[in-house]
């Protein structure tokens, strides 16, 4: 019977095979297809290939081989939690979706099953706090240091005095864009500027009422907190509209090379956040041409390198990498688990020593994670898109975010979740 | 040969009108019904029940919803998933709100507010019919989707707009939240489908059923034999409101644990649960289950035997698995435009002659 | 003038031009639907794969590049050409065609005959397919499409309505060159369909299948000559939309915006579509102007739809849609 020999390969299919144990596997639940594509390529691009980079180069972490099983997600929650539990059986290290929406379900799941959580620059903002949330880890840096961090670039280029001015928000309509409004609150208040929140549905293919209400109302400065198709219209509409690009701040998240691109020469002069250096003019990403591209063995075209958001899956990917190395070197075993992997991710410590050696000094700041401080130092720096080069440009240092505004707002949101979820505080 | 009715006399009208007047069916529901609840719970885990077995049964449900709507009462709906928001917002409160009272109860009474925000929306449908009708419940999906973003107070004030399910269980045993086990979270699911199926099973072979039926076929001709539209269109879209808001909440609480209203119940959805009737049959309550299978384990399968199986890059195998899906749907409108269920009816016609079809 | 008036003027300038877009759209589907009674939800789908088309053959892509690397283990990506904006229009166009003829064969000719739904159906997995095989072929990263359509703040109005006014009103240039689009590709249909024997063909179509079918119209010939047509819109509407955002996947979801156009003119109306896009254009960007900032904003997704259904209830057939009339 053909059709019982069809559904019986089927059944085998359905059970995920499992990869030969004693490698590191390092998940990535990607997505290269659906609305948001576009920045989930080049980050699943650059996760993937540092981890290729580490195999080739260094023979893996310790000398075991990582494994970076991919899974699709499009953007999508219920995939996400698919891909979350067919991964999750093949010894999972750690997971880092690239979606808020994700980040949301997996919180309370990989809690439950001790597998830690890194969510660099997106997801749950509170989880920075390790008292509440032992398995997540979003250093370092998070929404509401970014928020800060435009603030305290609009502070410095306006004297420190930003009394009375008029700063829009355009955000994304959805879990991911409303972050930062509670922290912009906060920081309206303390400094006397008027905020003013513009919301855009998804997918943000149309901002016509949006960008003419902007040039109604006049506002100094414009903050965007987008993702996917939103920036790039945001961007064009911001050029038709005559806004000065040099008063138009991004997130990270709207700070991607594609964001910019189709706006032609009138993107000239954008700005965004970033929590990481930019460009291609790092040894490590000479290593990757020559051990990872150039072999053939790229994850994507190889054309991505040096671009923002590829740089920061590097970054990520980095990161953990050293968290794997720090769990090995405490547990003394080179074969760690997913527990034995969350104590190193709590017990990192980058150093520029370290940095450099790993070929990306002066890329991320130096800092060391501790039971309470999931959350890192959340420092970072403006970059400013140049396009007659094409590239990004930074244009201030790595400096820190207002502490004093965002540590009572993680406070508060996290002693939320924890009376919700009945959770004791740890690290006492 | 096996199949046959041949022998199997009816005594009574009771025995005549049962729902599976074949011995055999009979048989074989007792045996599914046997394997569902005594065999699969104690070999599911985790990844079966997250990726399978959840939402199957939760899509079944809500399949079953749209079936009654849009195959039993002709009326197009693509307002499905912000029809399951309502319940998954509902279900929220109400847990949040009354610690104490069981989940069931919550997730019903959820149900029941879905049924009364749907006769709202199902109003129009006395003036507006066909397309006209399937456009304007869009109205509906998008503005429910945008109240729920907009007001704080449906996710309790929270930064993000995200609600998370608390802890609840049921008989001591946990049923939502992260701690639960993975045969609760099927047990929990499978006992509302069944008891859901049931209702549907009867409800549409009844009195209600067949004004809903003459409704579909020709509303004007169905009013003239004494048949009253509003109240037959109106029922329709609350029980199948009904049903759809209790698959919200279970889709919810029990399946994802965490919600966005845009995210979660977007059009997508609405589409998605529009596609299950469709290739499962319209009009038919096995059709809602064979429509929900087919479209949740069809993608997963896919990707399995592509990225798992054959090992390529994930974003072929996902480009190709719209294709598949895209190609199956129009390939089986072609083959079989009643869908899955049709086919199994021919089948057992073929069978019940087999081995002498002459 | 006070401002706040010389605001809602803008605004609804602004709306009516969107609305020219949103007509565009609209006016594939009631093409299709008022030839075969086909409600074809891929007509979205069809921007986004035409447009994809026109970036790739104007950038030299090699379709299917993905897919033959993968298989072969090569690293291609583009030809070492690049071709003039008005060939790759042309041949997109070329593709379009093509494809209508392998919609009429392999998908339509099959189901000839069945309800409604079934066809609407058909055209939903045809989305799906083609979502994925557009995908497929040409990448799903974001793609910058530039054929020289020019962007940005009109200066010329903004000069004038400033002399006048004291406040310059903000016109996009790439809907000016969409408004001026429409109404050439308006024109030109009305022509054809009047004036031409294919024209007159399709129109007999539309009125009734079999008695045009009775007088040796090639119902066939009728399907592929719509479909082309509709595919030729879809190119517009891609052309323009994608000029704004770049070419990517969230194009095919501007069928969502055509579907509130549809209901308010009804399904079989050229004049309705473009009426009522105008009407939903200028009714959504007045309501996100007016009323967006009480209730917290982002209203132009359910708007649209809202707005339809109030005039779906007085009109149920649409503003310009055939009346129903119902027969027991």
């Amino acid at each position: 019977m053909k059709f019982t020999k069809i559904a019986a390969a089927s059944v085998t299919a359905l059970m995920v095979a499992t990869p030969v144990l004693a490698d590191l596997v390092f998940p990535s639940l990607s997505y290269r297809t659906g609305p948001y594509a576009a920045g989930g390529i080049p980050y699943a691009d650059g996760f993937a290939d540092y981890f290729t980079l580490l195999n080739e180069r260094d023979g893996g972490i310790g000398g075991v081989a990582i494994q970076v099983p991919e899974c699709e997600t499009a953007y999508n929650t219920e995939k996400g939690v698919e891909c979350y539990e067919s991964t999750k059986g093949q010894g999972a290290l750690v997971y880092n979706p690239l979606s808020t929406g994700i980040t949301y379900q997996l919180i309370p799941k990989v809690t439950a099953d001790n597998i830690p959580l890194y969510t660099p620059g997106y997801g749950r903002t509170s989880a920075a706090n390790g008292k509440v949330f032992s398995n997540v880890f979003n250093f370092p840096a998070n929404y509401w240091n970014a928020a800060s961090l435009a603030v305290n670039h609009l502070l410095e280029i306006n004297g420190g005095d930003i009394k009375g001015k008029k700063i829009a928000l355009v955000y994304h309509n959805s879990a991911y864009g409303k972050e930062p409004i509670r922290t912009l609150e906060g920081l309206a208040e303390k400094h006397g500027f008027e905020l003013l929140a513009i919301p855009v549905d998804h997918p943000g293919q149309e901002q016509k009422a949006q960008w003419l209400q902007i040039r109604r109302e006049k506002p100094d400065n414009v903050l965007m907190w987008g993702w996917g198709v939103m920036n790039q219209v945001a961007i064009q509409e911001a050029a038709n509209i005559r806004f000065p690009m040099e008063n138009f701040i991004g997130v990270w998240w709207s700070g991607g090379d594609h964001d910019v691109t189709p706006a032609g020469d009138k993107s000239n002069g954008y700005k965004a956040v970033t929590f990481h250096g930019v460009g291609d003019d790092y040894p490590v990403f000479g290593d990757i041409q020559k051990y990872v591209v150039d072999s053939g063995k790229a994850a994507g075209a190889g054309d991505n390198i040096g671009k923002a958001i590829y740089n920061r899956g590097v970054y990520a990917a980095m990161l953990l990498a050293e968290a794997a190395k720090t769990a090995q070197e405490i547990h003394g075993t080179a074969d760690i688990t997913a527990a034995q992997m969350r104590d190193g991710m709590e017990a990192l410590e980058i150093t520029e020593e370290r940095m450099v050696e790993l070929g990306m000094g002066g890329f991320g700041p130096s800092f060391t994670v501790s039971c309470e401080n999931h959350g890192g130092p959340g420092t970072g720096a403006i970059q400013q898109w140049d396009a007659a080069a094409g590239s990004w440009k930074l244009i201030s240092d790595f400096g820190g975010s207002d502490m004093d505004v965002i540590q009572p707002l993680i406070d508060a949101d996290s002693a939320a979740y924890a009376s919700e979820n009945n959770i004791t505080e740890r690290c006492n | 040969m096996f199949y046959r009715e041949a022998g199997d006399f009816k005594t009574s009208y009771k025995d005549d009108n049962q729902t599976f007047p074949i011995r055999l069916d009979r048989m074989g529901y007792y045996i599914v019904m046997f394997v569902a609840f005594c065999v699969v719970p104690f070999f599911v885990n985790d990844y079966w029940v997250n990726s399978v077995f959840a939402p199957f049964l939760i899509y079944a449900i809500a399949a079953l919803g749209l079936n009654i709507l849009t195959g039993y009462a002709g009326q197009v709906s693509l307002g499905t998933g912000g029809f399951m928001a309502v319940g998954a917002y509902a279900v929220y409160k109400l847990m949040v709100a009354f610690p104490d009272v069981s989940i069931v109860i919550h997730v019903l009474l959820a149900g029941g507010i879905t049924a009364v925000v749907g006769v709202l929306f199902g109003l129009p449908s006395l003036r507006i019919k066909g397309f006209y009708l399937a456009v304007a419940t869009l109205a509906a999906q998008f503005f429910l989707v945008w109240v729920f973003n907009k007001v704080p107070w449906f996710y309790n004030y929270s930064a993000s707009g995200q609600i998370n399910a608390p802890e609840r269980s049921v008989f001591g045993v946990i049923v939502t939240g992260p701690n639960t086990e993975a045969w609760a979270k099927y047990m929990i699911c499978l006992v509302f489908v069944v008891v859901l199926a049931w209702v549907a099973r009867n409800l549409t072979r009844g009195m209600m059923g067949r004004k809903w039926m003459g409704i579909r076929d020709m509303d004007i001709a169905a009013e003239i034999i004494g048949v009253n539209p509003l109240m037959a269109k109106l029922t329709a879209f609350a029980v199948s409101s009904f049903f759809v808001g209790v698959a919200g909440a279970l889709f919810f609480a029990v399946y994802l644990g965490a919600a966005e209203a845009g995210e979660s119940f977007g059009i997508a959805k609405s589409f998605l649960i529009l596609f299950m009737i469709i290739i499962g049959g319209l009009g038919s309550i096995f059709g809602s289950f064979a429509g929900a299978a087919f479209m949740v384990l069809l993608p997963v399968l896919l990707k399995n035997v592509l990225v798992g199986g054959l090992g390529w890059p994930t974003d072929l195998a996902a480009h190709l698995e719209f294709m598949v899906v895209g190609g199956l749907i129009v390939i089986f409108l072609i083959l079989e435009p009643h869908g899955l269920a049709q086919l199994w009816r021919l089948t057992k016609e073929k069978l019940r002659l087999w081995p002498f079809p002459h | 003038m006070p401002e706040q008036l010389l605001f809602a003027i803008e605004v609804t300038l602004n709306g009516l031009m969107a609305g020219v877009l949103y007509a565009l759209v609209a006016l594939g589907f009631v093409l299709i639907f008022k030839a075969s009674g086909i409600f074809n939800y891929a007509q979205g789908v069809m921007a986004l794969f035409a447009a994809l088309t026109l970036v790739g053959i104007q950038q030299g892509q090699v379709p299917f590049s993905h897919l033959i690397n993968a298989i072969f283990g090569t690293h291609i990506h583009h030809f070492p050409w690049q071709v003039p904006s008005i060939i790759a229009i042309i041949l997109a166009a070329g593709v379009m065609v093509f494809f209508a003829w392998l919609v009429e064969k392999y998908i339509l000719q099959h189901l000839i005959g069945q309800p409604d739904i079934i066809l609407f159906m058909a055209t939903i997995g045809l989305a799906y397919f083609m979502e994925g095989f557009g995908d497929m072929m040409w990448g799903s990263e974001i793609k910058t499409l530039d054929v020289g359509l020019p962007q940005g703040l009109n200066v010329a109005i903004d000069e004038t309505t400033y002399g006048w006014f004291g406040y310059g009103f903000f016109i996009d240039n790439l809907d000016l060159v969409a408004t001026l689009v429409a109404i050439v590709l308006v024109t030109v249909l009305v022509i054809f369909s009047q004036y031409t024997k294919q024209g007159r063909a399709l129109r007999a179509v539309a009125d009734d299948h079999s008695a045009a079918l009775s007088v040796g119209i090639s119902l066939r010939f009728i399907w592929v000559l719509v479909w082309s047509i509709a595919g030729f819109v879809a190119l517009v509407a891609g052309i323009m939309w994608g000029a704004k955002s770049g070419v990517q996947f969230s194009l095919s979801l501007i069928a969502l915006k055509a579907l509130p156009v549809l209901m308010l003119g009804g399904f079989t109306s050229i004049p309705g579509a473009i009426i009522g896009g105008l009407i939903i254009g200028v009714g959504e960007q007045l309501f996100e102007f007016a009323i967006g900032p009480m209730v917290g904003g982002a209203t132009q997704n359910w708007f649209a739809y809202v707005l339809a259904l109030v005039f779906l209830i007085f009109r149920p057939q649409g503003l310009f849609g055939e009346k129903i009339i119902e027969r027991v």
